[in-house]
């Protein structure tokens, strides 16, 4: 659904990684690690159109990314659940309106109800439904933004650290509903420095470690 | 144009979620509130001088072209003569409806003013006056004033002309300037609005960069804001329209003030006009937020 063909990227000075190729199939689990500064949140962005790669082609859908107007890309990012490394709320609005917003925006806010509920218990912020996102902790904020991602049910589901400042249960909760999402057929990819997850999922599904070094994506060996 | 204006009813009667989406911005929409406010008060005002001027010239014009008035001094004795002469050539001209001698009673009501009312008219050597009601293009002057001279002496043919066409000419004027002014107001409004929508766009850079992450499209987050000022600007709009309409209805009253005030307010059908106002403030406001709302989402992708 999303393809990288050696793509690169440099932000203007060097180069940040090149010949980079991903494919996010229905169905795929992968992982994505690497050192901090490798550039894992910069590849994401260019999975889902926030930015557009140096040289190589991306597809979105079908789509050249690089030939899509912007209300093209938003159509696809309807279809692409993002948790971002720094959740980027609306300040503003309770956190139940926050995770409700793709719906809201995609003009299907009342398709939210019941869901929205059963979402916010499973991510365990039924009590917090009603404060505003600076008023929640890391954590929280990081799983309201898992809420945000899924509630469209997006064909593809991308998370930067999803679980940076969770606890151990509470991201065990987090990456069943990633696999059960998986098992509907969804494609997931996770950037994660947490090596424990990538265990405990390699247990649960089947899945691939993508390391991102020395500019280069490579499938991560055995020595996990 | 027209599917523009589909999208401006959708967009009133439309879904308010939007909104939701923009924080409320107290600056800006402070700023629009009274923008909008200020500038419909003096568009009241411009729009009644110009409803008024326009009265006035047409009703001068009107009046003033229809009439004209023949004054035939002679002595007594050729006074008759003469006057039946006059009448007789004025209903051979083209352009003349009627003509009709002023009566003694007549003569002495227009000389009451500054006589009172005993003066022995009869006795007075004072000229005769005879009344032209025009009809169609009316006559030719130059041509009457000829054949007059060779036919009846002692005629002397005033047209109004030479103190009507300034007084028209000015009020048209007037009415010129009025319009000039609310176009001014219209732009300078669309201006202020511009201004304070550009202003609400970039302290809400975040807001639309997380819009755009989670699918929102150009015109989804532009309707936030367009929707916003349309609102605010009708409503300032319209407080300054009430408010400036009292004023224009507090002036001072047209049968004390005579002469020129005459008719400053709002009459007929010109009611209307001033509702006008709100709908040009919220139509204006929709396409200058609009306008500056997908410039600014064009160029920050
Ligand atoms: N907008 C930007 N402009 C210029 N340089 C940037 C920009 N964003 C990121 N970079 C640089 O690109 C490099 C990669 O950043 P990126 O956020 O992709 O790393 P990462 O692998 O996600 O790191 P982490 O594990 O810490 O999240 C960093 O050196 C960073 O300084
Ligand atoms: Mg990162």
């Amino acid at each position: 659904m999303i393809e990288l063909d050696r793509v690169a990227y440099s932000y203007g000075g060097g180069e940040l990684f090149s010949d980079v190729s991903l494919n996010l199939a229905p169905g795929s689990f992968q992982f994505l690690t690497g050192p901090s500064g490798a550039g894992k949140t910069t590849l994401l962005k260019l999975c889902y159109g926030e930015l557009r790669a140096t040289s190589g082609h991306v597809r979105l859908f079908g789509q050249n990314a690089r030939e899509m107007g912007r209300d093209e890309v938003a159509l696809a990012r309807r279809k692409i659940g993002v948790v971002h490394q720094d959740c980027q709320f609306l300040d503003h609005l309770p956190v139940a309106e926050n995770i409700a917003l793709p719906l809201t925006v995609a003009g299907r806010a009342q398709e939210a109800g019941d869901y929205l509920e059963d979402l916010l218990r499973w991510v365990g912020l039924a009590h917090q439904a009603g404060q505003l996102p600076p008023e929640l902790s890391g954590g929280e904020r990081q799983r309201a933004a898992l809420a945000r991602a899924v509630i469209i049910s997006p064909d593809v589901i991308i998370a930067d650290e999803p679980t940076g400042n969770i606890d151990w249960e509470m991201s065990q909760r987090l990456l069943r509903l990633l696999i059960e999402l998986n098992k509907m057929g969804k494609a997931v990819l996770i950037a994660t420095h947490d090596m424990n997850l990538i265990r405990t999922a390699k247990t649960q599904v089947q899945s691939r470690v993508l390391r991102l070094n020395n500019r280069r994506l490579q499938a991560a060996g055995v020595d996990l | 144009m027209i599917t523009a204006f589909g999208r401006f009813i959708a967009m009133l009667a439309g879904d308010p979620l939007p909104d939701r989406s923009v924080p409320p911005t107290g600056y800006t929409a402070r700023l629009t509130l009274f923008t909008s406010g200020a500038m419909a008060f003096l568009a009241m005002f411009a729009l009644a001088l110009s409803l008024a001027t326009g009265r006035l010239a047409d009703r001068w014009s009107a009046e003033l072209a229809r009439t004209s008035t023949l004054r035939i001094s002679a002595p007594a004795d050729q006074l008759d003569a003469q006057q039946a002469a006059a009448i007789k050539l004025l209903e051979t001209t083209p352009g003349v409806a009627s003509a009709r001698a002023l009566s003694t009673e007549e003569q002495q009501e227009l000389l009451e003013p500054w006589f009172g009312p005993d003066i022995p008219i009869a006795s007075l050597p004072i000229p005769r006056l005879i009344e032209i009601i025009e009809e169609g293009e009316g006559y030719d002057p130059t041509g009457l004033r000829a054949r007059l001279q060779a036919e009846v002496p002692g005629a002397i043919l005033d047209d109004h002309t030479r103190w009507r066409e300034p007084l028209i000419d000015a009020a048209s004027r007037l009415r010129l300037l009025a319009v000039t002014a609310i176009l001014l107001i219209v732009a300078a409004m669309g201006a202020m609005i511009t201004l304070a929508a550009q202003a609400a766009l970039s302290a809400n850079a975040q807001v639309i960069r997380v819009m755009r992450l989670v699918g929102a499209r150009d015109l989804y987050i532009a309707g936030a804001f367009v929707r916003r000022f349309t609102i605010r600007a009708f409503a300032g709009a319209a407080a300054g329209s009430i408010v400036g309409m009292l004023a224009v209805l507090l002036l001072p009253s047209t049968e004390v003030a005579g002469g020129f005030l005459t008719g400053l307010g709002f009459q007929g059908a010109g009611w209307f006009a001033p509702l006008c106002i709100p709908v040009l403030a919220a139509v204006v406001a929709f396409f200058a937020t609009r306008a500056a709302a997908l410039r600014t989402l064009r160029t920050q992708s």
